[in-house]
């Protein structure tokens, strides 16, 4: 860890003016200072503003504050009544105790598991641009099978951003010019292209301070995480669905994956495949196919193609209540 | 820097970069809190700040001077025993001990959050819930123990949780 | 003034003090006399002393693989506040770590042998500020043109070990005729990556030397009697020289065998700075620069008649290691005598890598080699259309199949049974793939198990004070196997002391040397000696009272005789003091030792996405007497989570264009967790084995190892049908032999 100047905002508005990197829960970022992948000049302490809240909006939808522990956000009976995805998706990631540090913002931050990222004896253009990509060709079974590009195949690790992508959620932000952005989680991740270590849309100095979820959407919610261990692991693959059917067709569906590509997932197609259909195997082959058309395995990744294709069909008969 | 650790305050001078483990054991004298790790990937670093179980590897002691910290010292001694700690005795929920002050403390602060309701990734309802072998499982699961004590450890909690044998077979069932 | 009690097992010791004694503490589930300090963070682990003065020091890796350091540059790491220097020593830094029992630890690290090698030290004021200096160290290098680091690749050119202690290749009949001759055979192929004993402690040292020249190590190592001895020959300086202590020891599992590289950092630093100094590996340096378990691939060749009686087993291994190390994995060696086959070939071949060392981890050779031969043995039952606990009975031999010589003891066979029963082996559907509950296919399986039974060398002082309580002394070293507690019981039971009248100082070479913990000979060699001498003092005290030895009843503290009953404290006059000594002799060479055991267990296996999780687990084991029924427990439970380990999660990946790891630390090598493991179950059976030591003991740290991940293995074949022979059994394996949805 290289040595920072620390100081603590008292407000989220000095927080930006400090013109520093934020530190929250620290889950993260600490992790990669000590590995000087992250090697931030000064400190900005958040941990103590006020943006620890769950609210109620008049809309009937939830407003989440940045610094909202994991495991607060997992338990609110709000959370637990009207999105039960996002309480299972927060329960299937990390441990107890590192819910109860990782913040709300941070969460939606969190930097790929690539292990050639997570090590500098090795080139990795997220890490240092232009040094090129040791994972294509080399060991790469927990990487991407979509949205790649020939500079970098990570996987973005989020379990909880999954689920919100599902969710429409929408990230709220301060930027350090003291103006506020509402940013659609559809529009808040890149893709890597040639420029892999950009991994969103935040400005220098932009802070995430709010997570705002709509109105509790119709239908029925899962979250299934598929692991290496039954606990404490990343996903290899993950779906969060939701999905209302009436009159005997599918009416809404909203399907974001984890552990796919370099943000959570989601692909219009998909759900369109589903739309306006009888929930049925040939409806949910069609799905995957439309999510895996330009799936590319790069090798030892390859098996997340078939395995993709299994979970979402079994997630989709779990929604609809079609059995085999 | 001051801490209130154990209810005891203590003015250390560390560097800025020093992660609140790092001050335990290397500062305060306090090495009852183990580096197994030092990334959050085994939980051998658990204490409870402000009753919460967190890695205290994975966090600024900076950031930290205002907070309630208990470690496994504070939690009891070698002859005034916590009853967690006294569970892990009897049931050899040990071998080696080097991850046994993380798991009691992870313990104790998981039982809190199942007192407060939290559900947990194996809960079949999120609203209510109730505690199983499974779930203490999942729960304990950020503390790896490399000799392996899981079902001597599962054992302890479920005896301080005060499960009797039979609540756990039907929670389980 | 002390008497030693020597023993060399040449003979079988029929009567044990142990069956005659009466104090009754010895085999009863006690708890771990340490535990109270465990508990409360009061034992002190290596790092853990509070020393004055002390420097940190942060290890310095080669990011580069095979090749010539041409220079090191640390201009910008000493220049950062707080770092008082940068030490490296290109001939006395440890290239590898030893190995177990080696006399010499291999030196020089001028050419880097693999990627992550430690170099340098960097030794700073702070953790901090040597943390980060450590970072800015650049070592320059050329790369060498001709290094090994693809094991597919290179795997046609293995190489016969040299000459060792265990024999790399054993050959008996004509196996390839047998082959052709019999009207039932397999001939398949099993994988298992290289592993990670990933011990929660990472290796630890500080170094103190004072104004004599006298060296201290507060280190985390197993066997400190020997490792005394390789650190003291890495620096050159005498073993009387050198003082290894290591009362706690946060796990080991062969990776503190023998002296690392942190440990010579370490006392080279604190030489050079003038004040101790301490270094503790990084867990990624762990994973990248202590040793590994071998990868392996097993050939297994298995011929048997129709009606199930084996003619030939072949078991062929390749494993890897590095260019001079000549440690190979030694798959083979419960093959030697599990089951009776005429013809036989088993052997051992090395690849010659430039990965790091290969070396011991729990149970070497049976942990990896019994996934092969015992799911070898459940393929070919199937194929003969046998039960496979039938199919082993059949092939129980009568004899040592290759030695001739007779089993001390062996249980084998009673296990099996008793677990089928426990278990409930007989609603085991024989027809895999027939059994479904919602998504998870479910299926049960079965494995032998074995392991070798060994003695070393081992000494203890055992000293009864005038106030009546004992004194256990040795260097020998409690990893979590419960050495405290039994070497009290031992010595309580043979002195008629409650256990909490023995104190019991391990971990330090001031004390006798004992065999150290590793192979499963701690508790049987180390317990023999504090035995011994428990027996030398109880004949003294037989002399005190003027009785014969006979006739004395030691109980509570009390001498019985005669009449008369005698505090031992009295009897004590101002202390008596014995050295118990045993050694092995010609015991293992007339019998064939081993403890053996069975294993059971079910497993689910998600139907849609592959995830196998164990859901009951049963191992049912003869080990000789048990001598503490709660940690032995303990020791299988351990044993057993690793066999889940092997079967399913853990793999340690080496990236064949340079070696190194990929997935250097515990995020990513999975060990298991909590969830993976279910309440395990453990029986044992009472057994006595006059052939081990005059306890009647047998080691039992790796016994439930080996062979548990066949039984995992073979319950997912009996739940899917589909037969992984590539572990571990990962889901991306299970996949494609799925059936449709």
């Amino acid at each position: 860890m290289k040595t920072f100047a620390y100081s603590r905002a008292e407000s989220p508005e000095a927080a930006v003016a400090a013109g520093g990197r934020f530190i929250a829960g620290g889950t993260n970022l600490l992790d990669l200072m000590k590995l000087q992948i992250e090697t931030p000049e000064s400190l900005v302490d958040i941990s103590r503003l006020d943006l620890a809240k769950i609210e109620e909006r008049e809309d009937g939808g939830l407003t989440i504050g940045a610094l909202v522990p994991n495991s607060d956000l997992a338990a609110d009976p709000r959370v637990i009544a009207g999105y039960p995805v996002l309480s299972r998706a927060l329960l299937a990631g990390a441990s107890g105790q590192l819910r109860n540090k990782a913040s709300t913002g941070g969460n939606l931050l969190q930097r790929t598991r690539c292990y050639y990222f997570y090590d500098k004896a090795t080139a990795c253009n997220k890490r240092e641009p232009g040094t090129g990509c040791s994972a294509i060709g080399g060991v790469n079974r927990i990487l991407a099978i979509l949205g790649t590009s020939e500079h970098c195949i990570a996987t973005h690790p989020s379990d909880m951003a999954v689920a919100m992508r599902a969710l429409d959620a929408t990230i709220v932000t301060l930027k350090s010019d003291g103006d506020r952005r509402r940013i659609a989680i559809g529009e808040f991740y890149r893709l890597p292209g040639d420029t892999p270590q950009i991994e969103n849309v935040l400005e220098a100095g932009e802070l995430i301070t709010h997570v705002e979820l709509p109105t509790p959407p119709k239908g029925e919610q899962l979250y299934r995480k598929v692991r290496d261990r039954a606990s404490y692991a990343f996903a290899l693959v993950s779906v969060a669905g939701i999905v209302s059917v009436e009159d005997g067709k599918i009416a809404s569906a909203a399907l974001a994956f984890g552990g796919l590509g370099p943000m959570p997932w989601r692909d219009p197609a998909v759900e369109a495949a589903l739309i306006g259909q009888a929930p049925s195997d040939a409806a949910f082959a069609a799905a995957a196919d439309a999510l895996l058309k330009d799936a590319k395995g790069y090798g030892t990744n390859d098996f997340k193609i078939p395995l993709t294709r299994r979970t979402l069909i079994a997630s989709l008969r779990e929604l609809t209540g079609v059995s085999a | 820097m001051q801490f209130t650790i154990n209810g005891e305050t203590h003015d250390v001078e560390p560097d800025i970069r020093a992660s609140l483990l790092d001050v335990l054991r290397e500062h305060v004298g306090l090495t009852g809190t183990k580096k197994g790790c030092d990334h959050g990937q085994c939980g051998a670093c658990t204490v409870l700040v402000n009753g919460r179980r967190i890695n205290s590897c994975l966090t600024l002691a900076v950031m930290h001077q205002d907070d309630d910290i208990l470690t496994i010292e504070g939690l009891g001694s070698a002859d005034n025993l916590h009853p967690m700690q006294a569970a892990f005795v009897k049931h050899d929920g040990y071998q080696c001990g080097y991850c046994t002050p993380g798991q009691i403390c992870s313990a104790v602060g998981m039982l809190d959050e199942v007192k407060k309701g939290w559900p947990s990734h194996v809960s079949d309802k999120l609203d209510s819930v109730s505690l199983s072998n499974d779930e203490i499982s999942e729960r304990m699961s950020g503390n790896l123990c490399r000799c392996s004590a899981y079902p001597n450890i599962v054992d302890a909690i479920s005896e301080v949780s005060g499960l009797t044998p039979a609540q756990k077979e039907a929670a389980d069932a | 003034m002390s008497t030693t009690n020597a023993l060399k097992m040449d003979k079988p010791v029929p009567d044990s003090l142990l069956d005659t004694s009466t104090q009754g503490i010895i085999g009863k589930p006690l708890d771990r006399k340490e535990g109270p300090l465990k508990v409360s963070g009061a034992a002190t682990y290596a790092a853990e002393y509070q020393i004055e003065n002390l420097a940190y020091g942060v290890l310095v890796g080669a990011p580069f693989g095979k090749g010539k350091i041409t220079g090191i540059d640390s201009d910008v790491a000493k220049a950062l506040p707080g770092v008082i220097d940068v030490v490296t020593d290109f001939d006395k830094f440890l290239t590898t770590p030893a190995q177990g029992l080696a006399p010499k630890a291999p030196q020089g690290v001028e050419n880097v042998q693999y990627f992550g090698e430690i170099v340098a030290i960097v030794l700073a004021e702070s953790f901090e500020a040597a943390r980060d200096a450590a970072q800015q160290v650049v070592i320059n290098h050329e790369a060498a043109d001709d290094g090994r680091y693809d094991f597919e690749a290179l795997k046609g050119e293995a190489e016969k070990p040299a000459k060792g202690d265990i024999p790399s290749h054993f050959s008996q009949g004509d196996l390839d005729k047998a082959m052709t001759d019999a009207p039932v055979t397999l001939d398949v192929t099993f994988t298992t990556p290289s592993q990670n004993s990933a011990a929660m402690e990472p290796h630890a040292s500080i170094a103190t030397w004072d104004d004599s020249g006298m060296l201290t190590l507060h280190g985390s190592y197993q066997m400190p009697g020997n490792d005394v001895e390789q650190l003291a020959a890495a620096l050159g300086v005498s073993k009387s020289k050198v003082r290894i202590v290591a009362r706690y020891v946060g796990g080991g599992f062969g990776s503190k065998l023998g002296i690392a590289p942190e440990s010579v950092a370490a006392a080279l630093a604190a030489k050079a700075l003038g004040r101790p100094v301490k270094a503790v590996m990084a867990r990624q340096q762990v994973f990248d620069a202590t040793v590994r378990r071998s990868n392996t691939e097993q050939r297994i060749r298995l011929a048997a008649t129709a009606d199930g009686k084996l003619t030939a087993m072949g078991h062929e291994t390749l494993t890897s290691n590095l260019p001079d190390d000549d440690y190979f994995e030694p798959t083979g060696q419960a093959t030697h005598f599990m089951y009776a086959a005429e013809n036989r070939e088993i052997n051992h071949d090395i690849v010659r890598l430039d990965w790091l060392l290969s070396g011991s981890m729990r149970a070497p050779g049976e942990a990896v080699g019994m996934l092969a031969l015992e799911g070898a043995m459940d393929e070919l039952a199937e194929k003969l259309g046998i039960d496979p606990i039938e199919f082993r009975k059949i092939n129980e031999p009568e004899m040592d199949p290759e030695k001739g010589v007779p089993h001390s003891s062996r249980e084998l066979v009673r296990c099996m049974d008793v677990g089928a029963t426990s278990f409930g082996w007989d609603k085991r559907n024989a027809t895999p793939g027939t059994r479904r509950e919602g998504e998870w296919l479910v299926g049960i399986g079965m494995a032998a198990a074995a392991r070798a039974n060994m003695l070393q060398p081992s000494e203890a002082r055992v000293t009864l004070s005038a106030t009546g309580r004992a004194t256990v002394e040795t260097d020998m070293t409690d990893i979590g196997t419960g050495t405290y507690t039994i070497l009290g019981q031992i010595a309580g039971e043979v002195l008629g002391l409650p256990l909490e009248h023995v104190d019991v100082e391990l971990g330090d070479t001031n004390f006798p040397t004992a065999a150290g913990s590793g192979g499963s000979f701690g508790a049987g060699s180390s317990g023999t000696s504090v035995y011994l001498a428990a027996e030398a003092i109880r004949e003294k005290i037989a002399k005190a009272m003027g009785v014969d030895v006979d006739a004395l009843t030691l109980k509570d503290g009390h001498a019985v005789a005669d009449n008369r009953r005698v505090p031992l404290g009295e009897l004590a006059g101002e202390g008596i003091v014995a050295i118990g000594s045993i050694k092995p002799g010609k015991q293992e060479k007339e019998k064939t030792q081993s403890s053996y055991g069975a294993h059971f267990a079910e497993v689910g296996v998600n139907a849609v996405t592959g995830e196998v999780r164990v859901r009951r687990m049963l191992g049912v084991f003869a080990a000789g007497r048990i001598l503490n029924a709660k940690t032995a427990r303990s020791q299988c439970l351990g044993g057993m989570t690793f066999g889940i380990g092997t079967a399913l999660t853990e793999d340690l990946i080496h990236d064949p264009r340079n070696g190194k790891l990929v997935n250097r630390d515990l995020a990513e090598y999975h060990l298991p967790v909590n969830a993976d493991v279910p309440q395990l179950e453990v029986e044992f059976l009472e057994e006595r084995d006059i052939h081990a030591n005059p306890m009647h003991a047998k080691g039992i740290g790796e016994l439930g190892i080996s062979g548990a991940g066949a039984a995992i293995a073979n319950a997912v074949y009996n739940a899917t049908g589909i037969r992984v022979r590539d572990y571990p059994l990962t889901l991306d394996k299970i996949l494609e032999g799925l059936p449709e949805l």
